[in-house]
């Protein structure tokens, strides 16, 4: 992976940097020690290393405000971080600029249950929200696997979503407002309790901005009352094109599940051996449906959703009878990743989308790849929202794997886009699947997705690399191609 | 004379903008034009109607998505979406009336560019939740395009969001893909009698806050409950609170059984089945308390936290007159005021900055929304970054020019 050439006057300029830094952030807040530097060298895609030139740790929005003001001025690069669980490469350094760690902005500042948000730091946890608010009832829905380790500021930045986000939408549904800082240092503010910010809907477009518009520097989130209740069903089908065909029909009969997850056989298996989550092995695919809401509507949609299974060919049919047991159905599940990790040294985790219909085709023509590399693959799959998530086992200690594994990684996303999905469905773009972009967008497409770049960050210091497989100057964007004039043209309908 | 531009195919829209930003002409962007009176008046006198590019060229009930071009209109959609027993959940408002014209005249498109929710909102999210993907020219004459046909999606920014809600400043959109969802089996509404605003407030917050999943909360004060054809509520002599329950049949029951009995702290309860709930959901959904023939005043449609609306209606109703009532829990305050010079924006505007959110004028004569700020000022700072988007995709400023902004 190409990354941006680094800038070797800045690097010669490191320890001036640093100091000017230290006057801003002052005691431990800078790190420069290689030593120091090192845990801040990769993220979530461990496959990709690089030490930054400085870490950063500022406590307070003024600091944040004068490090980007300062780098802004001198030219200097800012990967911002948040707990660096990144899939995608988000949070990987650059060679010539700072890291900006926000794990120091940790608190949750307000708690309104009566306008039902929280206003919370954006290195607070995902998961920290739901606990401080857990005993009031409440909970911030969405759910990434990571929730116990990613920042809400992550999230805002990689647009996060999770098992409920079909019922519940991503982090882009769930978030009211920021504070932000600009590359120059400019502080705004968008949104708050109210709903619909006034003007462009800059919230949403920085949701999911992946750390190259802004720095965001405190989150109002939307929460939401805990369901009375929640149950699951576990249903077996002897091909998954029977699974996919249940998931039609719940959706079809107007079922919107708070979960609805797919396993295939591999991924069955290694979760099974793993867990012992009582998950049915004789079967090629495995739906886990959870229902939640009042004991009433729940008791009645689980009728509705057994019969729907049975009439797909269901082979197995198991509703949960307690906690314990909901909680035993999803270990499983939520497992599935390290599970896999136990059957094979490395594995590669992907993270298409796909129109829900194309499931079979888009499994069969994985089983064709799988073969063709040579490498095994087991699928986890949000069905309801057609997010899938291949993983790919192979050994990084065999010359070429890795690279294997990643070209069959981009033939499988390449599928995605053909079929009619997507690249990403909520990992991200980050270095990771950069140069696959064209593979979704035309040249036109990615232009007018960088002008919106030039409008917060001109100089194109944030996060450079990610994203955007070209690196074009804004100036260059900017230019008008004048062409025609020649009207009027004839075949257009007029009055 | 000037142009009117009626192009059937995404290429025509490009070959229009081409020639407009060869000749510098601004153009006026509309869909179906139902909204065209809502809005800062256009500088424009060049029109751009995205009217023929109509019609739906996808819709997979089971996969929850619909694609159609700008100009289909939305009674249309709707209507389809009924057969499949499925909905656009946020459910999009209808202004003709409150704008004096037809009703059911609105395109995919127009509301969609602003991005118009109804009172489901508060449950279900605005309609910029549920755009899911675009294509467009911009103002550089290029055709782009972002999102996709699946809910589920970070592949890029979200030019989506941005679009939603642009009132047609940055593209003219050529294809739109939305999420769709179910319509509920059953769909009851609780309502309060006799409540002030204060009281109405805390009573939406009650049920807001309880676990039986509320889809609508919204207070009428006496004065415009009369006017309702729902019999319950005009009849109901006195301020009619309402919270809407919508889910599968024994759900609904029993929770509208138990916020009834929640609820009866507050006040006198009664309940509306599903024929009377939708019928009254679209009085408040269409702002008809304020669509009266004869009702010419201004209206105001304000965006606060929950809890700081029933405050502010009552304050502006009281140094203002007129008429105000609640939605999305207290949160959206409609307000009515007869202030044909300037609409009173200073008093409503200095209320709702004191209490942060914002304001915008939904109906008011031509000259009124010329000299007023249609959309609430935003603070310098986003002011100045907003105008930085809209360059950058419109360098030349002829996107509905002035249709937002006066600046822009």
């Amino acid at each position: 992976m190409k990354m941006p050439e680094p800038d070797r006057d800045i690097i010669a300029r490191r320890l001036e940097i640093a100091a000017a830094l230290r006057a801003i952030v002052p005691g431990e807040g800078v790190i420069v020690e290689e030593n120091e530097l090192r845990p801040y060298e990769s993220d979530g895609l461990t496959a990709y290393r690089q030490l930054p030139m400085i870490v950063v740790l500022p406590e307070t929005t003024q600091q944040v405000s004068e490090v980007l003001r300062y780098c802004h001025e001198n030219g200097v690069k800012v990967v911002p971080r948040g707990a660096g669980t990144s899939l995608s490469g988000g949070a990987l350094p650059l060679e010539d600029g700072i890291l900006l760690g926000m794990a120091k902005f940790n608190r949750i500042l307000d708690v309104d249950f009566d306008n039902r948000c929280a206003v919370v730091q954006p290195g607070v946890t995902n998961l920290a929200i739901s606990t401080a608010v857990s005993d009031d009832d409440f909970y911030y829905a969405p759910d990434p696997s990571s929730q116990i380790a990613c920042t809400i500021g992550g999230n805002i930045a990689e647009n996060s979503g999770g098992v409920h986000c079909l019922k519940y939408g991503l982090t882009t549904n769930n978030v009211l407002g920021l504070e932000l800082v600009l590359i120059d240092g400019e502080v705004i503010r968008i949104g708050g309790p109210h709903l619909d910010a006034e003007g462009y809907d800059l919230l949403g477009v920085l949701t999911g901005s992946e750390g190259l518009l802004g720095v965001v520097t405190e989150v109002t989130v939307r929460l939401l009352r805990k369901p009375e209740t929640a149950r699951a069903v576990l249903v077996g089908f002897p091909t998954s094109e029977d699974a996919g065909a249940c998931v039609a029909g719940v959706i079809g009969a107007g079922i919107i599940p708070g979960g609805m997850e797919m396993m295939d056989r591999p991924a069955i298996h290694a979760a099974e051996d793993f867990v012992h989550a009582g998950y049915p092995l004789d079967v090629e695919a495995l739906l886990i449906v959870e229902l939640d809401g009042p004991e009433t509507e729940v008791d009645y949609l689980i009728g509705r959703v057994e019969e729907i299974a049975k009439a797909n060919k269901a082979v197995t049919v198991r509703v949960s009878q307690d906690e314990d047991e909901r909680t035993r159905f999803w270990a499983g599940r939520k497992a599935a990743f390290p599970a896999v990790g136990r059957i094979s040294p490395d594995y590669y985790c992907m993270d298409g989308t796909i129109p829900r219909g194309k499931l079979p085709i888009v499994l069969t023509r994985m089983n064709e790849l799988s073969r063709k590399y040579g490498l095994r693959v087991a699928n986890v799959f949000h069905a309801g929202d057609g997010n899938l998530h291949p993983l790919i086992l192979y050994d990084a200690n065999e010359p070429g794997e890795l690279e294997k594994a990643e070209d069959f990684g981009s033939d499988i996303l390449r599928l995605c886009v053909e079929v009619g999905g997507v690249l990403t469905g909520e990992h991200g773009v980050g270095v990771e699947k950069r140069d696959l972009m064209p593979a979704m967008f035309s040249e036109d497409d990615l232009k007018q997705q960088q002008r919106v770049k030039c409008a917060f960050d001109p100089d194109n210091l944030l996060n450079p690399g990610k994203v955007f497989p070209t690196l074009h100057r804004c100036a260059e964007l900017g230019r008008m191609h004048i062409h025609g004039g020649q009207l009027p043209f004839p075949d257009i309908p007029r009055f | 004379m000037a142009e009117h531009f009626k192009p059937e195919t995404p290429d025509q829209v490009k070959d229009a903008m081409a020639w407009a930003i060869a000749e510098e002409i601004p153009l006026e962007v509309i869909g179906g034009g139902s909204k065209r009176s809502l809005g800062r008046p256009s500088n424009a006198e060049t029109v751009l109607e995205l009217s023929a590019l109509k019609g739906i060229t996808l819709y997979e009930a089971e996969e929850l998505v619909l694609s159609a071009g700008p100009g289909t209109l939305l009674s249309e959609i709707e209507a389809t979406l009924a057969e499949s027993r499925q909905q656009l959940a946020f459910e999009p408002p209808d202004y003709g009336p409150l704008l004096g014209g037809p009703a059911q005249a609105g395109t995919l498109g127009g509301m969609i560019a602003c991005n118009l929710s109804g009172p489901r909102r508060i449950q279900a999210g605005a309609a910029r939740d549920h755009f899911l993907g675009f294509g467009a020219v911009s103002g550089r004459g290029e055709a782009f395009k972002s999102g996709g046909r699946v809910v589920k999606n970070v592949t890029g920014y979200d030019l989506s969001k941005l679009l939603c809600g642009s009132w047609g400043t940055l593209g003219a959109m050529t294809d739109l893909t939305v999420k769709v969802l179910p319509v509920a089996e059953k769909t009851w509404t609780v309502l309060v009698l006799g409540l002030d605003l204060e009281t109405a407030g805390q009573a939406m917050t009650a049920a807001l806050k309880s676990p039986y999943e509320v889809s609508g909360a919204a207070s009428l004060p006496e004065k415009l409950a009369a006017m309702s054809k729902t019999s319950y509520v005009a009849e109901a002599a006195g301020g009619v609170t309402a919270i809407r329950i919508e889910g599968p049949g024994p759900s609904v029951e029993y929770r509208v059984a138990a916020l009834r009995k929640q609820l009866s702290a507050f006040g006198e309860t009664e309940e509306l089945h599903s024929h009377n709930s939708r019928e009254f959901w679209r009085e408040l959904r269409d702002v008809l308390p304020f669509a009266a023939a004869d009702d010419r005043r201004c209206v105001w449609k304000i965006s606060v936290a929950p809890t700081a609306g029933p405050t502010l209606a009552g304050r502006l109703t009281e140094s203002l007159g007129g008429d105000a009532f609640l939605d999305w829990g207290g949160g959206l305050v409609w307000l009515a005021v007869d202030a044909p010079r300037d609409g009173a924006a200073d008093t409503v505007r200095g209320a709702v900055d004191a209490v942060g959110g914002h304001a915008t004028l939904i109906r008011a004569p031509e000259p009124v929304r010329a000299a007023v700020p249609v959309f609430h000022p935003s603070a310098a700072g986003v002011a100045a970054l907003s105008k930085r988007v809209k360059e950058n995709f419109d360098p030349r400023g002829l996107l509905n020019p002035g249709r937002m902004y006066a600046e822009f």
